[in-house]
């Protein structure tokens, strides 16, 4: 991948399911070492469109680039090396539940890292200290709160210091404390790694915390970009009123 | 009316041939790297060994009712030594693999059906997927493999604890020590016996695992879903097992005629 190019493009994606189409021509491009926040009510694509970023979901029509690699059609072995350059943090975590905290985050680097037993136990207790869960370790996923969980799957997301991290509903069932506290370390991995991030998220409060560059979805397209001050200034009521946390419209 | 039979046949065929691809996929997948190794000896674990008291118990007890059967039978003609005989046999050619496929399928397939499908609604199977890992190898190949392989091993702890407890009931009647019960038992079975069983075992392992797999990966609606796939994996592989079992016997008779004997 060249300096220069977008970490993350997607070129005219449409997607649907049955009649319902989620996603209707979205082009856009995520530039490297940024945070872009996509905002929009529920049901208008944005963790459809996540999964597209990391090949989980084919678009019907359009192109999917990850740097300079088009994913769309790319075979399973090429795809996988493509995903691990890219970490996935889910709306629930979605930790492997038959295996410790520390398991899942070694998971990624048991299969694809090189290095000894004893390096990967280090850097299970680095990535787990980093998001402050060091003594979670040897805890089962079920033995966790909402945001520890959160926590641990960002660490997992983070095992093989990934290029691009998507996060979905970094905030969704956490209290506001530890909805910052999710901000704040996503705001840490970007600043201390250079990693560039996508969050997916409803929260307004949250969205400016983390966002450079925020992007507001509304019926499959892309409604409007900009900073947070620019959203809010909008020629467009609906996204006006979004980021005024206002009801009705 | 008509047009609800007509909706209801065509999605159970249309079903029958997603079913029929995805047990393709995972016997072509089976063979082709990476091998998973790791994994398949865990799933062989999980559903070989820790069925083993299940089997063990369940053995025992067939081969005590088996026991009991025959001899009721047989005593009207005065063939009382027949016993061990027609125990065995009937443990090695139809009661034994068919039993055990049936708990196992109760065992496993509910396991499988609810552990993948609660794995698909928390995203567990997209996030083995966002860290690179084939999924479908990873869970439905290694259990598919490691219940092929268990099954005929869990087959033959089953016809062996069947015959301990034809033994156990039938000692205090007739006396038999257990050495000569065990070579009379052993001595009417000939090796064509134990293959065309251990391979519909093999049969069985592969129709288990893959409708739980099927099922469970398919699941759609939360937790009622998962419920339903562990319920309809348990329901559906039994059905498929005993359908299987008839066109697997006269299969069997037609290539080991000596069999039919």
């Amino acid at each position: 991948m060249t300096d220069g190019t977008p970490a993350i493009r997607l070129e005219h994606v449409s997607k649907a399911f049955g009649s319902f189409r989620v996603l209707d021509d979205v082009s856009l491009a995520i530039p490297r070492g940024e945070a872009t926040v996509v905002l929009g009510r529920s049901g208008t694509g944005k963790s459809v469109m996540l999964k597209h970023v990391v090949g989980l979901l084919q678009p019907d029509a359009g192109r999917v680039f990850v740097g300079e690699t088009d994913i769309t059609a790319l075979p399973p072995a090429a795809l996988s090396k493509v995903r691990r350059q890219v970490g996935f943090l889910f709306q629930n975590a979605a930790l492997f539940d038959s295996i410790t905290v520390g398991e899942n985050v070694a998971f990624p680097m048991r299969r694809h890292g090189d290095w000894p037993e004893q390096t990967v136990r280090e850097r299970v207790a680095g990535k787990l200290a980093a998001v402050g869960l060091e003594h979670a370790t040897d805890l089962m996923p079920s033995a966790l709160s909402g945001g520890m969980r959160k926590r641990a799957g960002l660490a997992r997301a983070m095992a093989l210091d990934p290029m691009v991290l998507l996060v979905d509903e970094p905030s969704a069932g956490l209290d506001p404390v530890t909805s910052d506290e999710i901000d704040a370390l996503l705001v840490r991995v970007k600043e201390e790694r250079g990693t560039t991030l996508i969050v997916v998220t409803h929260n307004i409060p949250s969205a400016r915390r983390i966002g450079d560059t925020l992007l507001f979805l509304h019926q499959g397209r892309v409604l409007a970009r900009g900073t947070a001050a620019e959203l809010e200034r909008s020629e467009h009521p609906l996204v006006r009123q979004f980021m005024r946390s206002e009801a009705g419209g | 009316m008509l047009e609800t039979l007509r909706h209801s046949v065509v999605s159970t065929l249309a079903g029958a041939g997603d079913a029929s691809l995805f047990a393709g996929r995972a016997l072509v997948a089976a063979f082709r790297p990476p091998f998973e190794l790791k994994e398949t000896a865990r799933q062989i674990y999980e559903i070989g060994w820790r069925s083993l008291p299940l089997i063990t118990a369940s053995g025992f007890a067939v081969g005590v009712v088996l026991s009991m059967h025959t001899r009721a039978s047989l005593e009207r003609f005065g063939a009382e030594a027949l016993i061990p005989a027609g125990l065995a046999l009937a443990l090695v050619r139809e009661t034994g693999p068919l039993v055990t496929g049936l708990l196992i399928s109760g065992r496993v397939g509910a396991g499988v059906g609810a552990e993948l499908g609660a794995m698909k609604v928390t995203e567990q199977i997209d996030a083995l997927e966002a860290v690179a890992v084939d999924s479908f190898k990873f869970l439905v190949v290694t259990r598919m493999v490691a219940c092929m392989v268990a099954m005929p091993i869990l087959t033959a702890v089953m016809n062996f604890t069947g015959i301990v407890g034809g033994w156990v009931a039938e000692a205090p009647i007739s006396g038999m020590d257990f050495p000569v019960y065990f070579r009379t038992a052993f001595s009417s079975i000939q090796f064509t016996d134990y293959i065309p069983s251990a391979l519909k075992t093999v049969v069985f392992g592969f129709i288990i695992s893959i409708t739980a797999a099927y099922l469970g990966v398919n699941t759609r609606g939360g937790t009622q879903g998962v419920g339903y796939a562990a319920t309809r994996a348990v329901v559906v592989a039994s059905i498929l097992m005993i359908v299987a079992n008839v066109v697997l016997v006269r299969l069997i008779f037609f290539i080991f005629p000596e069999a039919a004997g």
